[in-house]
């Protein structure tokens, strides 16, 4: 009898086979991985979690019966039957107890599990990159890159700076003249050459204490001595730290329902959690707008309704005023997502295409317009409808050269590719967007 | 008085450390042995966690096991349920192999550590140690080095020629894995000279002589004569239901390592045969020496009154038989089954009924069931074991019944149920449904076109007109020619007539 505590094994020793799996399955994860991400709200939309995929995809397949045919069941728990009584067969399909034994036939059709954090996000981003990440910074409290700075005396056995040792313990050797090694069995090999002749018993003796005088030399002279011992030493060197901040910018208007914001809303999930996986730090700011504008949390930026009319410029002379009051250009790097109907109080378009180019503009690194729709707006016949005020106005500002890009969502399943075409690696797609 | 008592419980409370598996280890020893006279290996007990014994679960419960994606899928899936409380883990896995490893739970409370021991470390190691099946089909002493073996060379593999040949050999071996056992005895396994077969395979291939590979000319076209069939026949050993060990033997195409992933495969499924034979008698005999272990242990003073009803408060649960009109019914429980027959059978030798004393006269009231037991346990499967063992109490408490399921009906039939008139016939329809040669579809390789296209042909001897799940059938055949590497022909055809009644015609991938 043996009792083994294998509870210290290294864990994961499944995690090969969880690759493989995850490799396997790709492309049906990734769909589950979007479909997953719709459905939680910004701040924790990119903890891991249970995604479910069809089956049918994984499976493994093997011979073995289809229905029909004749077969027996042996059923445990008869209350009222007697033999020779017949039952109307179960509506399902399957015989008295279903095919694979479950009386309701209804096997499950898809496979749910678990994923980790690192694995939803490798799965979710594949293949995205951030454009213009450029701003880093020295901040404090954040963990030091380590730099090989010299030799240090002490340190640890993994560090110990091998060729330096041996170079001080040659350099002490040959300054102490220790004995080479050479040199002892030369005197070695003449003792042995002269022993025997009595003519030479007195040099005889005279190397012998030679010798002994070297092999003392030898035993006092050591051949590395721990003064001798380097190691390599290490210096931990602040590591500048990108950080960023996004702006989320939303017209809250009587004319956004619910519908839109949602779509928005899964925008600016999408854009936090890419943002997230680049940088360090990310700060959100959410500024609603009607015709005025205000810095909001994240509960009321989605759910309060306010009524008003509607001007695009107040939410930029806010974020305008919230970047100098706390984010300097210089250090943070500035994304901003601005979702909106695409109304706007006629005249103010004006103001609006100035203050981007002038101040927005050349202070963020992105600047994303998603304009929201019903589903089906376009395309009543009759009733064509051509693009909206703001769209005109941004479409005329990229026309002219403006880093903005711009794109239409109607319905929720057009989100990711969407942010996809946005921050597609160039290349992948060249001029999806203009 | 109460501390003398105390003294000798074996624990306290929850709490276990290895001490206390060792006194339990013991105490139940000494029952098993002195008054169960049950016979088992070594024991070796070995302690692991929740997220060790997801991973025992997802590769089949063998402690190592060479890679493939599939058993990620299955510790994902047990993983996902477990965490949302869908599913607890079992309390213990165990391992035929001399000695036999039985993995528990730290979790466990010392109760469920007591039951688990009684359970696995006796129960199932006597069942295995004593099953003629489990001496003749597997080799408990092997098996561990040669999964580590299986491990290596799979690895070892996957270097020489890279992940994705391997995972489309091991995907097609494991769609076979069922039709790659020998169901008729051959000769006693022996893992501890696979590794070196392995060696002289290669040498041995590059002579090997294959009749599919025979281009000299013929003397005349004659038309293919009675005995060249025959010939053909013999050489390669047809017709052949270890559909596996065919091709790794007379698959033209496929590489040395290759066959010997096959063969891998093949013995892994092997190993597993007799488990799938006697699952409802394994069960039963392990539940039933829990079962009489601890109430012992209880009689002797040894464990708490709270403890033995933690310990039945499990024991409960797992023989709990939904009825078959239960939401939570699934197929008969073999716990519930095997734990009912075995307790049926010690009632039938200490206390029989002349109904009993009639329909087994002999063993019926010779007062000591344990004898009975342990011939049954070494000598029966599960199929031979309800036709000889089921008793008509049994049937009637169980409430079973029988029904007829002919999809050319327009209603099910009540065939026959727990009465005088249809004891017999209930026992044979339950134990057909242990019989594997009833409940797998038999499928056989019957002939290779030699003269022709070298198209490979399959016979399925379908009974009660039950065809093979068309979709899923076309799928393994694929796997199954492109491991064989030319076209694939299965005819299903009716057992009692022979006539044809469907054929999947597959050709291998390009």
């Amino acid at each position: 009898m043996q009792i083994l505590d294998r509870r210290l094994n290294p864990s994961g020793r499944s995690l090969p086979n969880r690759q493989r799996f995850l490799r396997r399955a790709k492309s049906l994860v990734q769909e589950a991985v979007r479909d997953a991400s719709a459905k939680r709200d910004i701040r924790n939309a990119d903890e891991g979690g249970e995604v479910s995929i069809p089956l049918h995809g994984i499976r493994e397949p093997s011979f073995h019966h289809g229905s029909g045919g004749i077969r027996d069941h042996v059923l445990p728990g008869n209350k009222e039957y007697r033999e020779g009584d017949e039952i109307p067969r179960p509506p399902s399909g399957g015989g008295g107890g279903g095919s694979e034994g479950s009386p309701d036939g209804s096997g499950e059709d898809n496979f749910r599990f678990v994923l980790t954090r690192e694995e939803f996000l490798s799965l979710f981003l594949d293949d995205l990159e951030l454009p213009d990440m450029a701003k880093r910074r020295l901040v404090d409290g954040t963990d030091p890159a380590w730099h090989r700075a010299g030799y240090s005396v002490s340190g640890s056995p993994a560090n110990l700076a091998l060729g330096r040792t041996m170079r001080n313990s040659m350099s002490r050797r040959i300054a102490l003249k220790r004995p080479k090694p050479e040199a002892v069995q030369a005197l070695e090999e003449e003792i042995a050459a002269l022993e025997g002749d009595p003519a030479q018993a007195e040099r005889v003796l005279e190397l012998r204490a030679e010798l002994e005088r070297m092999l003392q030399r030898t035993r006092l002279i050591p051949w590395i001595d721990p003064i001798d011992v380097r190691y390599r030493r290490f210096e931990p060197v602040p590591r500048p730290v990108a950080q960023a901040v996004m702006f989320c910018l939303m017209d809250v208007s009587g004319s956004m329902t619910e519908d839109m914001k949602d779509l928005a809303k899964r925008f600016y999930t999408l854009l936090f959690i890419f943002l997230q996986r680049r940088y360090k730090h990310v700060e959100i700011v959410f500024i609603r707008h009607t015709h005025e504008a205000s810095e909001v949390d994240e509960e009321t930026f989605f759910h309060s309704r306010e009524t008003g009319g509607t001007l695009v410029s107040t939410a930029l002379e806010e974020m305008q005023k919230v970047v100098a009051d706390r984010y300097p250009p210089a250090e943070w790097n500035i994304y901003a997502a601005q979702a909106s109907d695409g109304d706007n109080a006629a005249g103010d378009s004006q103001k609006t295409a100035r203050l981007l180019v002038d101040t927005i503009l050349p202070a963020c690194q992105y600047y994303a317009y998603i304009e929201v729709g019903r589903e089906g707006e376009h395309g009543i016949p009759g009733f064509p409808r051509g693009p909206t005020d703001l769209w005109r106005t941004y479409e005329a500002l990229v026309t002219a050269g403006a880093p903005l890009a711009m794109k239409k969502v109607r319905h929720r399943r057009e989100i990711f590719p969407v942010f996809r075409e946005l921050f597609a690696k160039r290349g992948v797609l060249e001029g999806a967007n203009a | 008085m109460n501390a003398a008592l105390e003294d000798r419980l074996l624990y306290q409370g929850a709490d276990w450390d290895f001490g206390t598996l060792m006194r339990i280890h013991d105490a139940c020893a000494e029952i098993a042995g002195d008054e169960l006279g049950l016979d088992w290996y070594p024991n070796r007990i070995e302690v692991i966690s929740a997220e060790q014994m997801l991973d025992a679960y997802a590769s089949t419960g063998l402690p190592l096991f060479y890679r493939h994606w599939s058993f990620g899928k299955h510790f994902a899936q047990h993983e996902a349920l477990y965490r949302r409380g869908l599913r607890g883990l079992a309390y213990e896995i165990v391992i035929n192999s001399d000695p036999c490893v039985s993995y528990v739970m730290e979790e466990n409370t010392a109760t469920l550590q007591a039951l688990v021991i009684a359970h696995a470390a006796f129960g199932h190691n006597h069942f295995f140690k004593n099953s003629r099946l489990f001496r003749e089909w597997t080799d408990a002493k092997g098996i561990l080095d040669y999964l580590e073996f299986a491990k290596g060379y799979v690895q070892s593999c996957e270097e020489q020629h890279g992940e994705p040949a391997v995972e489309r050999i091991l995907d097609s071996a494991h769609a076979l894995m069922n039709y790659g056992v020998h169901r008729h005895r051959r000769r006693a396994p022996d893992l501890q000279s696979e590794q070196k077969r392995e060696r002289e395979r290669r040498e041995h291939d590059e002579q090997m002589y294959n009749v599919l590979w025979s281009t000299m000319p013929e003397k005349a076209a004659a038309p293919p004569t009675r005995s060249e069939e025959e010939r053909r026949r013999v050489l390669l050993q047809l017709p052949q239901e270890n559909i596996l060990y065919f091709l790794e033997k007379s698959a033209p195409r496929l590489a040395p390592w290759q066959r010997e992933i096959l063969r891998i495969v093949r013995n892994v499924a092997q190993y597993f045969l007799p488990q799938r034979q006697t699952k409802v008698m394994n069960e039963g005999c392990a539940t039933y020496v829990h079962h009489r272990i601890l109430n012992r242990l209880h009689e002797q003073g040894r464990i708490s009154d709270g403890a033995l009803l933690e310990a039945l408060h499990s024991h409960t649960s797992v023989i709990m038989q939904p009825e078959f009109d239960d939401q939570r019914y699934s197929g008969m429980n073999p716990y519930a089954l095997g734990f009912a027959m075995m307790s049926d059978i010690e009632r039938i030798a200490t206390r029989p009924t002349e109904e009993d004393r009639e329909w087994f006269p002999d063993f019926a009231g010779c007062g000591d069931a344990m004898p009975v037991l342990r011939h049954a346990w070494a000598e029966f499967r599960d199929e031979s074991f309800i036709l000889q063992f089921l008793s008509p109490k049994l049937m009637r408490d169980l409430k079973l019944f029988h029904v007829l399921d002919d999809t050319a009906q327009p209603v099910l039939r009540v065939e026959a149920m727990h009465d005088e008139r249809g004891y017999r016939r209930l026992r044979r329809a339950l134990a057909r449904q242990y019989d594997p040669a009833l409940t797998d579809p038999d499928i056989q390789v019957v002939d290779v076109d030699l003269s022709g296209d070298r198209r490979l042909i399959l016979e399925h001897q379908a009974t009660g007109g039950r065809l093979l799940e068309e979709q899923e059938a076309r799928q393994v055949l694929r796997h199954l020619a492109s491991l064989w590497g030319y076209d694939v022909l299965l005819r299903e055809v009716d057992q009692g007539s022979g006539a044809s009644l469907r054929e999947h015609a597959v050709s291998p991938p390009r």
